[in-house]
């Protein structure tokens, strides 16, 4: 291994995708404008439920500059548009979910507030607008549900005839009869009923798609906001589009933020080309944000029944959790694998639990459709757990840092088998836990809340260790759990002649930074300066293939496919330094970007060779070919696994119920980390992520399905002023299968906060006698949950 | 259709407008100036945040004909001859931005805290950004960064540089 230049493996590099954003120069999809351009307006339902009588789109054809009035017959009619979903959950029963289909503009009935209906174009955005307004559908409104509850509830209304009860699958996880044994032997058990809260993923760039159909060569172009072009080429080429993939071309520029609502395919992408062939021109749509919250995948919606079997000295037995996980209308792309594989496999936490049953229900409500947003099920597995244990410690008259303490796997214990699946294969839990708490300066506390209680404020100290389970894997286990993709990644490496290095990775960037983190790597494989390696993403035109990026996958599967890669360019570099050195393969060492005849002073640079490979004129032409370029694929073995500490302090207004963090310091262990500075960013942004989502936000419906908190004016976004500085540390255990020892970060602080808020609101609730609180912890909530248990002022 | 005249980053320009269209629609689409984003349409996010006349504004919330005989300028005149301005400058090295999506918006509306402000504390600073939404940074390097970039613009104007 090797770095000249200080910008290798653990630099906190500057990114160098920054001085493009920093000068107004970004390249995101909204910003690109064909040659006639056209721009399209979707008519989206404004029921949760509705039959639809008919569709007058005479008046919109009409109106100035319209090119097309487009309904869900012409899809039909064309035999396209059919939005797959990527993963199938079986029952209990062995037989498999209820997967109704999912047209791209809706087919005579309408599922949810915002199903696209008509697609109006235009040759201006105006127009466009102006059209869509004249466009008459008449609609028949139908009963609709909205929550679980209701959705669950004997006679309710069905979002689809096939699914009785409502319900799209009726899963499990884990050993019922061991499970209730270890009950049954139990000293206490702590029951909990939790809400985990509808959240909209709200990424800053809203997304956006600009399809382009060229007659000249039968190939289609779409730019699109994606997290993983190749996925969308192969769902538009195998379902939507049913165009082969080699004419069609899929370019996930600078893409302003995911969160993971733009990993999977939505119908516009599949419109937007379908349409650009008809009008034979581009055809542009940019979602607004109201359009957002009625159009992108949704995440968490939860309702849970959870038990927690312990013995008399607070040590863990057992644990049973029920949940009804929401999937809204239509299964969106990862939808069914998130309330399951992604959330009861994680239920064991960092903890021994010698038994843990699991079941989960998807439901079906007239609802925006549910999948993954920033930790995917892994902060509904947490919260439940790190709630259950808070208030299982308080019932037990535990403090609650010694009941995790006491049940936490010990680094001798590794690799640990979970009852539900996973085998981690390595963390130290103690030593987060113990940075985190050394960091929030624990021990004095009490007299933190004294000074708090002084001032009228109430401080809560809150806590969470958790476990996370990263870069989905491998491919054989994920396909026998129901998964329709290999979750393997791609890399290509070309070394130019002249000595500098393009990677072409299958991940994609859309903040993470990997063109420089990825460009470290390189750094520090190859020993080729920073400035002359170049990192290609999110175009599949210039990329052989790939998974994309979410669930944290970037680093640790993307990074190894490319120290794979890199292998494969050292081995054949050191057949052409043999050849060049006279000397035997076998005696050929590589390190600080030299090949060098072990325990002599001749070498080669990585330059030279990298010419004689391009330029063959010394060269062992019989057995090595030219030139230098390799690709490699990585399956990866395990999941990667994340854990650590995250200490949270409040302070709690009693009068108005305004919950202020004042502290939060984390520790968490993500593996090796190729920019602590990147990194420590991805942790903050976590972080304000899941405070968000333990206080402010929330998808709130009414009874008839109609989102209450449809804009930024109703939804609670965290401002800057709401977060305090982030204290975060880092204790690093790397990753025993993948090649780099990476980890992940980028949804750590989603994860591990939201309980850690929770706790320490109802910590610092605890002398009122409040013990409930389900998030957003907004000040109505806790003013009411305060006046409820009688405390506080009349 | 109106005719108005105004002046964008120092170069002046006679356009035509609907009287509808938005100060950030005449900048992205007929000025092809594309660095102010549309975040949302409640002006809630700040993305599409511009100076006129030296002050902050959402371009999201004025017509382009309010803008008639003014000066605008948008994160691509904050830079002078590829030189970042020191806001720019501190959030590159702070890692102030990661999307990059709000960062134009942040940037416009720090430098205007800071000449108006040019010791602003933590606390100011998060209130003053209460206009702008990130959802990335969890705003601790943005905040950083304009600290970091107060301290530099103080320094340069007490040695005679440029603000």
């Amino acid at each position: 291994m090797s770095d000249p230049s200080g910008q290798g493996m653990g630099a906190s590099v500057a990114r160098r995708e920054d001085r493009r954003f920093l000068l107004g120069k970004g390249r995101y999809t909204d910003d690109i404008r064909l040659p006639d351009q056209t721009w399209a307006v979707f008519v989206r339902s404004p029921y949760a439920s509705a039959k639809i009588r008919s569709i007058n789109a005479a008046p919109a054809l009409a109106a100035p500059g319209v090119l097309a009035v487009l309904t869900g017959e012409d899809v039909a009619a064309d035999g396209l548009g059919g939005i797959p979903c990527g993963w199938q959950i079986k029952n209990k029963d062995d037989s498999v979910m209820v997967e109704p289909p999912h047209p791209a503009l809706a087919l005579g009935k309408v599922r949810h507030a915002g199903d696209p209906v008509v697609m109006v174009i235009a040759a201006t955005k105006a127009q466009a607008k102006d059209a869509a307004q004249l466009v008459e559908v008449d609609y028949d409104p139908l009963p609709a549900v909205a929550h679980l509850k209701a959705a669950v509830s004997p006679g309710a209304p069905l979002v689809w005839d096939e699914a009785a009860g409502n319900v799209c699958f009726d899963w499990h996880l884990g050993d019922s009869a061991a499970t209730e044994a270890e009950f049954a032997g139990a000293a206490h058990v702590t029951a909990i009923d939790l809400t985990n809260n509808r959240v909209a993923p709200n990424a800053i760039e809203p997304r956006a798609a600009n399809g382009h159909y060229e007659t000249s060569d039968d190939r289609y172009t779409l730019y699109t906001t994606s997290q993983n072009p190749h996925l969308i080429r192969l769902l538009l080429g195998a379902f939507s589009l049913k165009v082969p993939e080699h004419r069609l071309r899929v370019v996930a520029p600078d893409v302003g933020g995911g969160f993971g609502s733009k990993i999977f395919h939505y119908a516009e992408e599949f419109l937007v080309l379908w349409a650009s062939k008809r009008v034979g021109r581009p055809v542009k749509w940019t979602s607004e944000r109201s359009e957002a919250f009625l159009s992108d995948a949704h995440g968490r919606d939860h309702l849970t029944h959870a038990e927690l079997a312990l013995d008399a000295d607070g040590k863990f037995r057992g644990l049973r959790v029920r949940t009804l996980a929401n999937m809204g209308a239509y299964l969106s792309t990862f939808a069914p694998a998130i309330p399951t594989y992604l959330h009861a496999t994680l239920l064991s936490g960092p903890y021994v639990i010698p038994a843990i049953y699991a079941e989960v229900k998807a439901i079906f409500t007239n609802t925006v459709p549910v999948d993954a947003v920033r930790g995917a099920g892994r902060p509904e597995a947490t919260y439940l757990l790190e709630r259950l244990v808070d208030k299982a410690a308080r019932e037990l008259g535990i403090d609650r840092v010694e009941i995790r303490r006491k049940n936490l796997i010990r680094t001798d214990q590794f690799p640990y088998q979970t009852p539900v699946a996973l085998q981690y294969d390595i963390g130290d839990y103690q030593a987060t836990l113990d940075m985190a708490l050394e960091a929030i300066d624990y021990p004095h506390f009490a007299d933190r809340k004294a000074a708090s209680a002084a001032r009228g404020k109430l401080r809560g100290f809150g806590i969470s260790t958790y476990i996370e389970a990263c870069g989905i894997a491998p491919s054989a286990l994920v396909g026998a759990l129901g998964a329709r993709a290999g979750l393997y990644e791609a890399a290509s490496v070309r070394v130019h002649p002249t000595g500098s290095v393009t990677v072409f990775t299958g991940t994609h960037s859309h903040g993470q930074g990997h063109e420089t983190t990825f460009a470290q790597l390189v750094v520090e494989k190859l020993g080729v300066p920073f400035d002359s390696v170049e990192i290609v993403h999110g175009d599949t035109d210039r990329i052989p293939f790939g998974m994309g990026t979410y669930g944290s996958r970037s680093a640790a599967v993307g990074g190894s496919a490319m120290y794979k890669a890199m292998d494969k360019i050292i081995e054949k570099g050191k057949k052409v330094a043999a050849h060049l050195l006279e000397a035997n393969v076998a005696d050929i060492e590589f390190s600080d970007g030299k090949f060098r005849v072990a325990g002599t002073d001749r070498e080669k640079s990585f330059g030279d060779i990298a010419f004689a490979a391009y330029v063959p004129h010394n060269y062992p032409i019989e057995t090595v070919e030219p030139g230098l370029e390799d690709s490699a694929f990585y399956d990866p073995k395990n999941f990667t696994f994340p854990g650590g500490c995250h200490a949270v302090e409040v302070e709690v207004d009693p009068e108005t119920g305004v919950v202020e963090v004042v502290d939060v310091s984390i520790a968490d262990d993500v593996g090796v980390v190729i920019n602590p500075m990147i990194v420590d960013g991805q942790a903050h942004g976590g972080l304000a992520h899941g405070i968000g989502q333990a206080l402010y936000e929330e998808c709130v419906y009414d009874d008839d399905g109609q989102l209450l908190s449809g804009s930024f004016m109703s939804y609670c976004m965290p401002r800057a002023a709401d977060l305090p500085m982030f204290k975060v540390g880092n204790h690093v255990t790397a990753c025993t299968h993948n090649p780099v020892g990476i980890k992940g970060v980028g949804e750590v602080g989603a994860i591990g906060v939201p309980p850690a808020v929770i706790n320490a609101v109802l910590d610092a609730l605890a002398p009122l006698g409040v013990e409930h609180i389900d998030m957003p912890a907004t000040p109505q909530k806790v003013w009411q949950a305060i006046r409820t248990a009688g405390g506080g002022a009349a | 259709m109106a005719t108005i005249t105004l002046q964008v980053n120092a170069k002046s320009h006679v356009v035509d407008v609907e009287p509808r269209t938005l100060l950030v629609e005449l900048l992205r689409e007929q000025l092809r100036l594309t660095g102010a984003h549309v975040g949302c349409d409640t002006s809630q996010c700040g993305a599409c945040t511009v100076w006129v006349d030296g002050k902050s504004v959402k371009s999201c919330a004025m017509l382009a004909v309010e803008a008639d005989g003014r000066a605008v300028t948008t994160i691509e005149g904050l830079a002078k001859d590829g030189t970042l301005h020191p806001m720019q400058q501190a959030f590159h090295t702070c890692h102030g931005l990661q999307c990059g999506f709000c960062t134009p918006g942040m940037v416009m509306c720090a430098t205007e805290l800071v000449q108006r402000n040019p010791n602003p504390s933590e606390h100011e600073v998060r209130h003053w950004l209460e206009g702008n939404l990130c959802r990335c940074t969890g705003y601790h390097n943005i905040v950083k960064a304009v600290l970091t970039a107060a301290e530099t613009m103080r320094t340069e104007t007490t040695t005679g540089g440029a603000p």
